[in-house]
């Protein structure tokens, strides 16, 4: 059914069209809080914070302010617009905001949050300019407003049949008050939302005209790569740079916060200069930190209560009056993002001004920086945004963007800095490394009486180590977690679906256990256990079907797991096969998610492909390690990725539902790990507990 | 430095630079043909491939004085106006997500292509698994590949 919605005028703007650009009408989308440990951008701003354009051909121009990192969202958000808008969709182009408080609020992309965040906005707004359209032309026609329909386009005037394209109607548009409340479509009646349409732009991602950060270029500009201690958190205590400064195009070196940039006129110049620099560090507090005093650490944290975050029942009380407790240990390392393309930025310091092009998730981060680094008023600073070769959490900080800001301050000229490969892995804001211990009681009848869970990592953050602890689904009648920071000075930062990777994994994998323990099908005992979530039910019972499960062929083996995040619902099936040699293969995954209704869903299908091979590749190969202080990876040698002949083959299935959207991007991650560890359980009799994925026999490719 | 000359998807060039420097930087920095990414700068990725004389080269690690006299084609120079049935391919079966590594994967696949019309699952393997994409585009590669190579684009 169509609804009506009551229109906030305090949501739009309207551009005046004396000029003859058509209608432009600017609209609001809601600001949010980031994991709950970042909160200056979380203030409701009525500030218009997306454009739409539609001009005398017709052509609808969007202007975002949130940002692409191949999320998709610059198709999916359009879609959107265009399905209230009746817009012909060829004509429906997208274009990228720069930073502007004042104009778009929070422009923070990140939390799996934009379609779910904008979906009702971005109806209303295409909705509000459709029956300005259709004011305009029942005006020109002279007939009632209920005589005309929008359609592809176009305002139909249903009595004679006429038509006439939007862009004959944008300057009469522009002249219609806002409407006090606007119509919007019944779904069923939806025909760009709900079909898998190419992404806009597409074409640039394909011919190499598409422009990312380090592609960036103005006059003049010069580059730079910075020599940063190789302990974490040390600082330079002198340094010689008399042999770099006599390779020709080297321009300058200077220190900066983060070690010494050389600046040169190009790329490979300031890489020979930085290498032909002496450099003696302090290698500060971390010079003896290593990977095994941090885990011992985590380990020991573990002993002492902790934060309380949940407190169901009577855990101590239901522990002794089981006949059946069980307790494990978990453990995961820290992870870096390493999107393909490195972290960088191109600032220019000048006069009064700070211009910033930022590869970034959050500009406001970047703005901020600029106006510290600089002291320049902020309207002084200015942050262009540029489209990201990958982000997953890593572009949600702002360590690059001081780098560049601080660098073209001293030199008062364009720059851009950029990392090479090395050390953007070795200086990362990693996924924190935890340790759980978790303990589990089971009633008579075998299912939990008791939970028990305790999560030790890495401060300051408790969101970056708890998300996904405190919000175990099960219907368990005693729940207790808590959580221990210890002081480990490792900067850390989200990584994609956040602390749901490390706590997904504990939580499906003792489940799997306590199912095991009763002698139970571990996906029948999920599933007795989320009875009260009917559409955590629906998820498990798709990917269920779908892997066929417990039907699987002679010598596979499956796995299963499930959890809920960002709104969203997802479950995994990992099946493994064996080879002719006794090895085991990852065969198959199959993803099942309810994530309400899916815009586009062959996007969606495409974020949960990427997700699981993300997922996969955090489980087989991912660790960042310390020695001395220093991270031991430096290259996909080392820190590997998923490759192609590795890849299984991958299933996706999204469950039918008429709710609103939510999350996409990071709810396939989590439940990743634990079905593959269980499901290697299944295989062996071994309980994987902790990652990477430690054994032998495990062959990682089909 | 050295007076180099290079043939850059069908152009004639002469640049001014260190003979030790990775051809990459000299497409990129010189010549601003930025299509062609550095990401890992030890040929472990892929994404830096163009094709000197057909064949497939990493240059994050090629010196751009071994170029001689091969014709170097980035991906800018694969087809003037996305005509190249990967590139088609490419969108028809949505493969990129970000898009960075996109580049050296196509570059690949049509060297790969141009020596084998009608490859298999196990060729694309082959080829495509030393190529690296941090958004898991694997899948979609493979299928694309075949798509191309069977002329099915619509």
């Amino acid at each position: 059914m169509s609804s009506t919605t009551a229109i906030n005028r305090r949501d739009f703007l309207k551009l005046s069209t004396s000029a003859g650009i058509g209608l432009v009408l600017g609209f609001c989308l809601p600001t949010k809080k980031l994991y709950g440990i970042d909160s200056p951008e979380a203030v409701e701003s009525f500030a218009p914070n997306v454009w739409l354009a539609i001009d005398r051909s017709g052509t609808v121009t969007i202007t975002f302010s949130r940002c692409e990192m191949g999320q998709k969202i610059w198709t999916s958000l359009p879609m959107i617009v265009a399905e209230e808008l009746e817009a012909d969709w060829s004509k429906v182009r997208i274009k990228q905001g720069d930073f502007n408080r004042a104009a778009y609020g929070s422009q923070t992309t990140g939390g799996s949050a934009s379609v779910r965040t904008s979906y009702n906005r971005l109806r209303r707004a295409g909705a509000v300019a459709r029956e300005m359209l259709i004011s305009a032309a029942a005006q020109t026609w002279k007939v009632p407003v209920n005589r005309c329909r929008a359609e592809n386009g176009t305002v139909i005037n249903l009595d004679t049949k006429q038509k006439l394209k939007y862009g004959e109607l944008t300057e009469l548009a522009a002249q219609q008050p806002i409407p006090d409340e606007v119509p919007l479509k019944d779904p069923k009646d939806f025909k760009i939302i709900g079909q898998s349409l190419k992404s806009l732009n597409a074409d640039l991602r394909v011919n190499g005209k598409a422009v990312f950060g380090l592609d960036f270029k103005l006059p003049g500009l010069l580059t730079a790569v910075i020599a940063r201690c190789p302990v974490i958190g040390g600082k330079v205590a002198n340094f010689d740079d008399s042999i770099t400064k006599t390779i020709p195009g080297v321009r300058h070196v200077v220190e900066v916060t983060n070690g010494v940039a050389v600046v040169a006129d190009d790329t490979w110049t300031a890489i020979k200069g930085r290498k032909a620099l002496k450099i003696t560090w302090d290698e500060g507090p971390n010079a003896n930190l290593s990977s095994e005093i941090i885990s011992e650490t985590l380990k020991n944290a573990v002993e002492k209560p902790g934060t309380v975050l949940r407190d169901d029942g009577n855990v101590e009380k239901a522990e002794k009056e089981s006949r059946k407790k069980i307790t494990a240990d978990f453990e995961v390392p820290y992870l870096d993002h390493a999107p393909m393309e490195p972290m960088n930025c191109t600032a220019y310091v000048h006069e009064n001004t700070c211009e910033i092009w930022a590869p970034t998730q959050r500009p406001s981060r970047a703005h901020r920086i600029g106006t510290q680094v600089t002291g320049l008023d902020a309207k002084n600073v200015i942050v262009h945004i540029l489209p990201m070769g990958g982000a997953f959490g890593r572009r949600l900080q702002y360590d690059y963007v001081r780098d560049a800001v601080e660098v073209s301050n001293l030199i008062k000229a364009p720059v851009k800095v950029l990392r090479t490969r090395d050390e953007d892995i070795q200086h990362g804001t990693y996924r924190p490394a935890t340790y759980h211990r978790v303990s589990g009681s089971l009633d008579k009848n075998g299912y939990p009486l008791s939970w028990n869970h305790r999560v030790s990592g890495p401060g300051p953050y408790p969101g970056l180590i708890t998300g996904g602890a405190d919000t175990l689904a099960y219907d368990i009648p005693n729940i207790h977690v808590d959580y221990v920071m210890s002081d480990i000075s490792i900067p850390t930062g989200a990584w994609r679906s956040v602390a749901n990777t490390q706590n997904a994994f504990v939580n499906e994998c003792f489940i799997d256990e306590l199912a095991v323990a009763a002698g139970k099908d571990p996906y029948l005992y999920r599933r007795k256990l989320l009875e009260i979530y009917p559409r955590m039910v629906k998820v498990l019972d798709l990917v269920a079907e779908k892997a066929h499960w417990g039907n699987q062929p002679k010598g596979h083996f499956q796995g299963i797991a499930i959890h809920p995040s960002f709104h969203s619902r997802a479950a995994i099936v990992v099946e493994l096969n064996t080879d002719k040699r006794g090895g085991l293969n990852i065969h198959k995954v199959v993803c099942a998610i309810d994530c309400g209704l899916a815009i586009n869903p062959d996007g969606v299908k495409a974020q949960l492909e990427g997700g699981i091979i993300l997922a996969l590749t955090a489980a087989l190969y991912g660790a960042i390690t310390l020695k001395n202080g220093r991270v031991q990876q430096s290259n996909f040698h080392n820190y590997k990725l998923l490759t192609m002949r590795e890849t299984p083959l991958l299933e996706t299935y999204i469950v039918d539902i008429d709710e609103p959207p939510t999350g996409v991007g990071e709810p396939p991650v989590p439940p990743t790990p634990p079905a593959l560890a269980n499901a290697i359980f299944a295989a062996t009799g071994k309980r994987i507990r902790t990652l990477p994925v430690d054994i032998k026999k495990l062959r990682r490719y089909r | 430095m050295a007076k180099i000359n290079l043939t850059v998807n069908d152009k004639n060039y002469t640049v001014d630079v260190d003979p030790k420097t990775p051809l990459l930087w000299v497409l990129r920095d010189n010549l601003g043909l930025t299509g062609t990414k550095y990401s890992c700068g030890k040929a472990l990725c892929g994404a830096c491939t163009v094709h000197l004389d057909g064949k497939a080269v990493r240059s994050c690690t090629f010196p751009v004085s071994a170029v001689g006299s091969a014709s170097i084609t980035t991906i800018e120079g694969l087809s003037s106006d996305l005509k190249h049935p990967l590139q088609k391919a490419w969108i028809q079966e949505e493969v990129s997500q970000c898009g960075y590594c996109q580049p050296g994967q196509i570059m690949t696949a049509a060297a790969l292509l141009a020596n084998k019309p009608n490859p298999s699952d196990e060729d694309i393997d082959e080829t495509m698994s030393s190529v690296l994409c941090r958004c898991g585009t694997y899948q979609r590669i493979r299928r694309a590949i075949h798509v191309a190579a069977e002329g099915g684009v619509r």
